[in-house]
């Protein structure tokens, strides 16, 4: 397994929505290489037809009947959003400006 | 784990086409190319709930009243999956011939997205519900072959990849820039009342070998989809109002040439003919990219109702990587034989034999069933034929003058303002003998333009037929005495001459006399003298 | 009425139900240990007066009108704050939820309220219950009342500190990789990880959603038994909520404290012990193991050689779980939003507000399970780590084939200073290496006192099969019993 670099963290973070600082980056390239190294054991232990869990407990088929439940008051929601306009969240522009 | 082929992540390439190239033309692209073509289709399921909670799955309500813990993502939320919809994708799945999955999970799509409130969507991925279907699809007959022999209406199948499961996204409103769109917007507003409302996504393999028809063939699946999606009454697969959405992948492969061209994805296709159109449009643009010596990006387009041009989506795309893994907050889905049973046994009789019988009981010739079948009048002539009309009439209508405005309005028929009850009742007052055929298409146009019910229009526009022999036997006898030397040639003997005396009753009567009444009238004015 | 603190939550009860205390002195009682105590511990990020006094007359009131009060009626309880609570600031101990009012209850605080427990508040934790100190904690670390000087593990510390230092008698606490059994450990008290789907997870603010269970803290086995049956029970809220009976938990501990366990075989997993493991600790688990067999038991050694694995195992898929589970936090519906001045782009806030709202430990997961689960290391990372989460169970049900409970320390070391070990990722994880196997496959566990290292409370963890709860309790209240004083008592006073 490979090492991870600067650069792929600052690409990880991007993907993740993390608008990491250049000290965060270099601290998390040095100690996220650390954790995948000592992680990198897994690699080797299990075989190909070893069936992976995904799940705890294995359960299947859990539904809910169709029927109605309870919604939630829209003021008390809006009330919680950072910003809020006509009975909608308000959202940053989706585009850059120059888009 | 590989994503399937239609979500394979893009990176970034060059915009060729920073130049605008020409595209070609139709006849151009099938003398070089041969497309091949690719349909992922979303379904909103018509629930009374959504698919993870106990919201109402309502169209059109107040924003942000249909929300709950779980579809506005909140800390803490749970999904639970409604069993109507698991029900419904099977039926689907069913319906299209499908393979029933004996076990398979959700899976989280991750991508950050205002209008997604967990920043995942709960989906499927390599363990689809359904797979490996398939839907024999008839296209209209009315081509000519090379040797100019018109052709008899033909059936192509289309294999159906997989058919599963997701969630559908909330809504936003770009506000500040032009016309609502998001370029140019200074921030967004976002409902999420469809957040979380089940979707059934149904995808294709990829279809090759229909040459110049492939237009055809996209709109003729798309329409037969829609109707055996109705006919299971999971959904109201409506395309104006988004419960129906096609995504169209469409790619060229020069003739002679063994590898499948690059392909792009058509979105914002909101009607049956817009598929149509779309395939169209992007066929002749990629062809015309690929004479210019450019490569085609493989990208998202978004196509335009406007122009029926497609444009690039690219602008904020980038290179995306879902990271898919198993939901872990649902278990898997593992339909029984005897559950899967119990809902075959519910299917509706479905197309091939359904269309076969109603065929019959039409009394139509191939072609002309392949005709209603393309315009996606199937159940418009039923529902009509239940409302009291003859078989042969409400054909006529629908696809005679009904198709004829469908067309000229841009709409599909059932996008119409006029209900199949409608056009049975405009029906009854001409058998009545109330309404002649102009009156008749003008009480259809009133109905259209909203005037109220064919007889609310008839009365308010004054359109009923002049029956009343005495005022039509005075039009009668003027008329005879403004054309005298018409009227002796029909006393002569020559009767075909009456013509020109009713034509000019039904001028003096604007059209609202019985034609056959007139000319029997006329016919013994002039013999009897 | 300070007396009222040191008793048991059972004890508390009695009082309540026979009449001879009101839950509303009972409930003033621990409030006045919470304002004394709590500036020292930081065991509470939130506290609730109003409404815990509110809650004690009702109850008060129902006994007034001759109902039949639940077992626990008017018991004070303090819970983690990753548990949603309706009307109550809820924070994960997160900047980025900082001020946000939940408009729903979680299922198990729905329960608590119906059995008549009395919330007094929320308690710290490591943000998003990601750490083994409460270190990452937005509010600070909570302190061990032990020594003040070093944490009383995480993430649930502010609970297990609460439990320990009489503020509570019981409290709730969230378990992904030991999140109860360690803290509980480290601070000489018991605590329960249930069989996974036994608790309800609605509600839970999710860390990983495939490990996570809410448990009980108590300071004695049937106190936490007691807690355990009232939040206990098949969810319909939740998917992965086991529709099956709760184990009669309540019982065993009543059982195990008479202190016969013949018939019982206990399997002690080999491989841990030996490096790493403070001698200490290695010694008051073999004591402890020795008692057991003088109780009756059978003791046999178990290797599970996957065990090894899995720290592995454990930190790819709960950092992939938490990637996705925390994307939910982007400032567009709830909690912080920084950086809208009408005009930056909503990625930029977006990102700007994880950046400023998520503490190190949380990005760090972030950005590991972002990693594990991309395309081209899917297989390699979280793929794999699924498999060996196949062999783990596998080693259980091995092991449980030859003997009733596994048994090891519950954390190789004992209660560690605050400070030095939080600079290094890694040497705090291996603090987690014993419990992370019962997390793994689901299977219960607890941890209960069995002695001191150095002055410092030593935890003996018991594993038992899927929804053999009760037998974890048993053993439990076994070891309790054959100890001559409670170990908490020889905690200093606070």
């Amino acid at each position: 397994m490979s090492t991870i670099t600067r650069d792929e963290v600052a690409h990880l973070a991007h993907l993740a929505r993390l608008a990491v600082t250049d000290d965060e980056l270099d601290t998390f390239a040095v100690q996220l290489d650390v954790i995948l190294s000592s992680v990198a054991s897994i690699a080797d232990v299990a075989a190909d037809d070893i069936l992976p869990t995904t799940h705890a407990v294995p359960l299947t088929n859990v539904l809910r009947a169709d029927e109605p439940g309870t919604s939630l008051n829209r003021d008390t929601v809006l009330l919680a959003a950072p910003a809020a306009e006509g009975g909608r969240f308000r959202v940053p522009r989706i585009l850059d400006a120059q888009e | 784990m590989h994503p399937p082929s239609s979500m394979t992540p893009v990176a970034p390439q060059p915009d060729a086409a920073t130049a605008p190239i020409a595209p070609r033309s139709f006849d151009q692209v099938i003398a070089s190319y041969q497309p091949v073509i690719g349909l992922e289709t979303h379904i909103e399921l018509g629930t009374r709930t959504k698919m993870f909670c106990g919201c109402a799955a309502a169209f059109g309500d107040e924003p942000n009243t249909n929300i709950c813990p779980v579809c506005l993502g909140l800390p803490g939320a749970l999904p639970v999956a409604n069993a109507a919809a698991v029900e419904s994708a099977i039926l689907i799945g069913l319906a299209l011939n499908c393979s029933i999955a004996s076990w398979c999970r959700f899976a989280r799509k991750n991508y950050f997205y205002p209008d997604m409130p967990k920043n995942f969507q709960i989906s499927q991925y390599d363990e689809p519900l359904c797979f490996d279907g398939w839907l024999d699809v008839r296209l209209p007959g009315d081509s000519v072959d090379i040797d100019g022999n018109v052709e008899q209406p033909s059936s192509v199948r289309i294999e159906i990849e997989r058919v599963h499961m997701e969630e559908d996204t909330g809504k936003s409103l770009h506000v500040g820039g032009a016309t609502g769109r998001i370029h140019g917007a200074t921030h967004s507003l976002v409902d999420y009342n469809r957040a979380g409302i089940p979707l059934v996504e149904i995808v294709t393999k990829p279809i090759t070998g229909t040459g110049e028809r492939a237009p055809e063939v996209a709109r003729a699946y798309a329409t037969q989809l829609r109707d055996v999606i109705r006919a299971l009454g999971v959904s109201d697969v409506r395309m104006e109002q988004g419960s129906m959405r096609c995504d169209v992948n469409t790619s060229l492969q020069p003739i002679g040439a063994s590898e499948w061209g690059t392909r792009t994805e058509t979105k914002n296709v909101n009607s049956l003919r817009s598929v149509e159109r779309a395939v169209r449009s992007e066929m002749c643009r990629q062809a015309g990219v690929l004479d210019a010596g450019i490569r085609i990006v493989q990208e998202t387009r978004h196509f335009h109702e406007d122009t029926g041009q497609t444009t690039s989506g690219r602008s904020k795309e980038e290179a995306t990587d879902y990271r898919y893994f198993p939901e872990p907050d649902l278990v898997p889905l593992a339909p029984e034989t005897a559950w899967v049973d119990s809902l075959r046994e519910r299917l509706p009789e479905l197309s091939a034999e359904k269309l076969a019988r109603l065929q019959t009981e039409w009394g139509l010739t191939d072609k002309d069933m392949a005709a209603v079948l393309g315009a996606g009048a199937v159940q418009l002539i039923a529902a009509t034929i239940a409302a009291g009309a003859t078989a042969e009439v409400a054909r006529k209508w629908w696809l005679g003058e009904l198709a004829r405005r469908a067309n000229a309005d841009g709409v599909e028929l059932e996008g119409l303002a006029i209900t199949p009850k409608q056009v049975a009742e405009v029906q009854q007052l001409v058998d009545r003998g109330s309404l002649n055929d102009k009156l008749a298409r003008q009480a259809i146009e009133g109905v259209l333009a909203g005037e109220g019910e064919p007889g609310q229009v008839v009365a308010a526009r004054g359109l009923e037929v002049v029956s009343d022999t005495d005022t039509l036997g005075a039009a009668v006898d003027a008329a005879i005495a403004a054309n005298a030397e018409v009227a002796q040639k029909v006393r002569d003997g020559k009767v075909a001459a009456a013509g020109a005396l009713v034509g000019a009753v039904m001028k003096t009567t604007k059209g609202q006399a019985d034609a056959q009444t007139v000319c029997t009238l006329i016919l013994e004015r002039l013999s009897a003298s | 009425m300070t007396e009222f603190i040191k008793l048991s939550a059972a004890e508390l009860a009695g009082l309540v139900a026979d009449g001879t205390a009101s839950a509303r002195d009972i409930t003033q009682a621990h409030l006045d240990r919470i304002t004394s105590t709590d500036e020292r511990l930081n065991a509470f990020v939130t506290v609730d007066a109003e409404g815990a006094l509110a809650t004690a007359d009702a109850v008060d009131a129902r006994r007034a009108a001759g109902e039949q009060l639940p077992p626990l009626a008017g018991v004070p309880i303090a819970v983690k704050d990753i548990v949603v609570t309706n009307g109550i600031e809820t924070t994960a101990a997160s900047k980025i939820l900082r001020g946000w009012i939940p408009p729903y209850d979680a299922t198990i605080v729905t329960k608590l309220r119906a059995a008549g427990l009395v919330p007094l508040g929320k308690t710290n934790l490591d943000e998003f219950a990601m750490g083994s100190s409460t270190e990452n904690s937005a509010f600070g670390p909570s302190r061990n009342p032990w020594d003040l000087a070093r944490t009383p593990g995480g993430s649930s510390g502010g609970s297990s500190a609460a439990v320990a230092a009489y503020q509570a008698p019981l409290a709730i606490g969230t378990d992904t990789g030991g999140s109860i059994r360690q803290p509980a450990s480290l601070t000489g008290i018991v605590g329960h990880k249930p069989t996974y789907g036994g608790v309800s997870r609605s509600g839970l603010i999710a860390y990983a959603s495939s490990l996570d269970q809410a448990g009980p803290f108590g300071r004695t086995v049937l106190d936490a038994a007691l807690l355990h049956e009232v939040i206990a029970g098949h969810d319909p809220a939740d998917s992965t909520s086991l529709d099956l009976p709760v184990p009669l938990v309540a019982d065993a501990a009543r059982i195990g404290a008479a202190g016969d366990l013949t018939g019982m075989t206990i399997g002690v997993v080999s491989n841990l012990s030996g490096e790493g493991y403070e001698p200490g600790v290695v010694s008051a688990i073999a004591a402890t193991v020795a008692q057991l067999e003088q109780m009756g038991a059978k003791v046999v050694e178990c290797p599970c050689p996957h065990f090894d694995y899995a720290l592995a195992a454990y930190y790819l898929i709960a950092p992939s779980e938490c990637s996705s589970n925390l994307a939910r936090f982007d400032a567009m519906r709830y909690g912080l939003r920084v950086g809208d001045d009408r005009q930056a782009s909503l990625e930029a806030v977006m990102a700007g507000t994880r950046d400023a709202g998520f503490g190190a430990e949380v990005k760090r997961r972030i950005i590991i399970g972002t990693y594990a689960l991309s395309a081209g290391y899917y297989d390699a990372y979280y793929g794999q780590a699924q498999k060996v989460r196949t062999l783990i169970s596998r080693d259980f049900i091995t092991a449980f084939s030859g003997c009733d409970v596994l048994v090891s320390p519950t954390s190789p070391i004992v209660a560690f200073e605050l400070g030095p070990r939080a600079e290094d990722p890694m040497a705090m994880y291996a603090v987690d290496l014993c419990t992370l196997p019962a997390s793994l496959a689901g299977v219960p566990a607890i941890s209960v006192p069995c002695g001191l290292s150095d002055g410092l409370p030593v935890g003996l963890q018991i594993m038992a099969p899927v929804l053999a709860d009760d037998r974890c309790y048993r053993v439990a209240a076994a070891v309790e019993a054959s100890l001559n004083s409670p170990v908490l008592a020889a905690a200093p006073q606070l």
